[in-house]
């Protein structure tokens, strides 16, 4: 009972100065908000959790997906991740340092605490749209069949992924993209992809070295790869090229999971914007001594809990997007 | 709450000196956790992918602990509710719990039922 005990020398409950839960009233209500934010994040990552389970056996491997590190070349799984979260961790850590130099009244100290996890929460969000930027782009690309799966390609001899350009075959067309201006009525398509699916089937049957490797999983955690004269009769059933991920196509597998990633790390990615603009506005309030005059660092601290809980959020999008 | 901060962690197995001390050493202890996480993701050792645990790979358990363990420390040290009132702290922490558990228990044998369906029943999906 000790959250509903006065204080002896206050006569009235209602004469203020009492503080239920010893929280005081902007924290709390920053504790609630947080609560019933975290309770949607929770619907997102159980809903990603729904969809996975039901397609379990064909569900993309993150590891297959997320491969690339900005300025560098080549296969390196997770490894920017591991840093985005990392430099995450970091500014929580200075955020914290800024909480704990305010309840010390350390101006100076709480400026480049909030300074240094400003920067830190930039970092972030660049490196999320650079993830993004590369997963649209694309890697390989596939192709799609009728019934929506994803036939990728493998190099037999190496067992390396062959991108599309690798092997497609170069067939003259005239076809261009049509757009608004060109046409009789309001049409107009996406751009085209850089190859056309005759050049890729073509491609494939000249050459002998590529398979295809489809969704399902396999025994051993690994995505099935066909053997050659099951790779052409699969080929067949393909009805278009995809290049990158979108909405709509995945060239990584399920599109669902495409649609996952931009919702769960898009929504997180906002948080992440919205707390960098909410410190820089406290940065400045902080600069010209607002806080200072006020005589406590409180509103530092809970600007703090919101910092924390999207680096708690991540922990988890982390967990559940990229290592399970 | 400004001077009463409680500085041990680990049950009082480390005690630091200073507020500032113990963040450094909780990031300390998140850095280590995260390395894990990634040198095991990177690896995927056999005997952790083939081991299975109620139905989920022994790898996914170890994952999903090591990240509660982690959301443990920055709640309880980064947004210091190890400081705070215990009817706040469970207030916060049980309600989210108990709520998340029931939701992903339903979703999941739900998902787990359509996979079936899909695997089992006349529903052709691969052409």
């Amino acid at each position: 009972m000790n959250s509903t005990v006065t204080t002896g020398t206050e006569t009235s409950v209602w004469g203020g100065g009492n503080q239920p839960l010893g929280a005081s009233y902007g924290k709390m209500m920053m504790w609630f908000f947080l609560v019933s934010d975290a309770l949607t994040f929770s619907g997102f990552l159980a809903a990603y959790g729904f969809s996975r389970f039901k397609f379990i056996e064909t569900w993309p491997i993150a590891d297959e997906v997320f491969t690339h590190v900005p300025f560098f070349h080549g296969n390196y799984p997770m490894i920017y991740v591991a840093l985005m979260t990392f430099v995450l961790i970091m500014s929580s850590v200075t955020m914290v340092l800024a909480v704990d130099a305010g309840h010390k009244m350390k101006q100076n100290a709480v400026i480049w605490y909030m300074f240094a996890t400003v920067i830190g929460g930039i970092i972030f969000v660049g490196s999320q749209a650079w993830e993004w930027g590369t997963f649209i782009k694309g890697d390989h690309g596939a192709l799609e069949t009728k019934g929506g799966r994803i036939l990728q390609f493998v190099k037999a001899d190496t067992g390396e992924r062959a991108s599309l350009a690798d092997f497609a075959a170069s067939i003259p067309d005239d076809r261009i993209i049509h757009e608004r201006k060109n046409g009789i009525w309001f049409f107009q398509e996406p751009s085209l992809t850089s190859v056309s699916l005759a050049e890729v089937v073509e491609g494939f049957k000249a050459d002998s070295n590529i398979l295809i490797r489809t969704e399902q999983i396999n025994e051993e955690g690994e995505k099935t790869l066909l053997d050659r004269k099951a790779s052409l009769a699969k080929l067949a059933e393909a009805t278009q090229v995809v290049e990158g991920a979108n909405l709509i196509h995945n060239e990584y597998g399920s599109r669902l999971f495409a649609d996952f990633f931009f919702f769960i790390t898009g929504f997180h990615g906002f948080h992440v914007f919205s707390g960098v603009v909410i410190n820089i506005i406290i940065f400045f309030n902080v600069v010209i001594g607002t806080y200072e005059r006020r005589g406590h660092y409180e509103m530092v601290e809970k600007v703090g809990l919101y910092w924390h809980f999207v680096d708690l959020v991540w922990v988890f999008v982390f967990t559940f997007f990229y290592l399970v | 709450m400004a001077d009463g901060h409680k500085l041990e962690i680990f049950r009082g197995l480390v005690k630091f000196k200073s507020n500032t001390q113990k963040i450094w050493g909780v990031l300390a202890f998140l850095t280590l956790i995260t390395a894990v996480e990634v040198v095991l993701g990177i690896i995927k050792p056999a005997s952790l992918t083939d081991t299975y645990v109620l139905g989920m790979k022994l790898i996914n358990w170890i994952f999903i602990i090591l990240t509660l363990v982690k959301a443990y420390y920055i709640a309880w040290d980064f947004m210091h509710l190890r400081d705070e009132k215990s009817s706040l702290r469970r207030a916060i922490v049980w309600t989210p719990i108990f709520l998340v558990i029931y939701l992903t228990f339903i979703l999941l044998v739900e998902a787990d039922y359509i996979y079936n369906v899909y695997k089992d029943g006349f529903v052709s999906w691969n052409f």
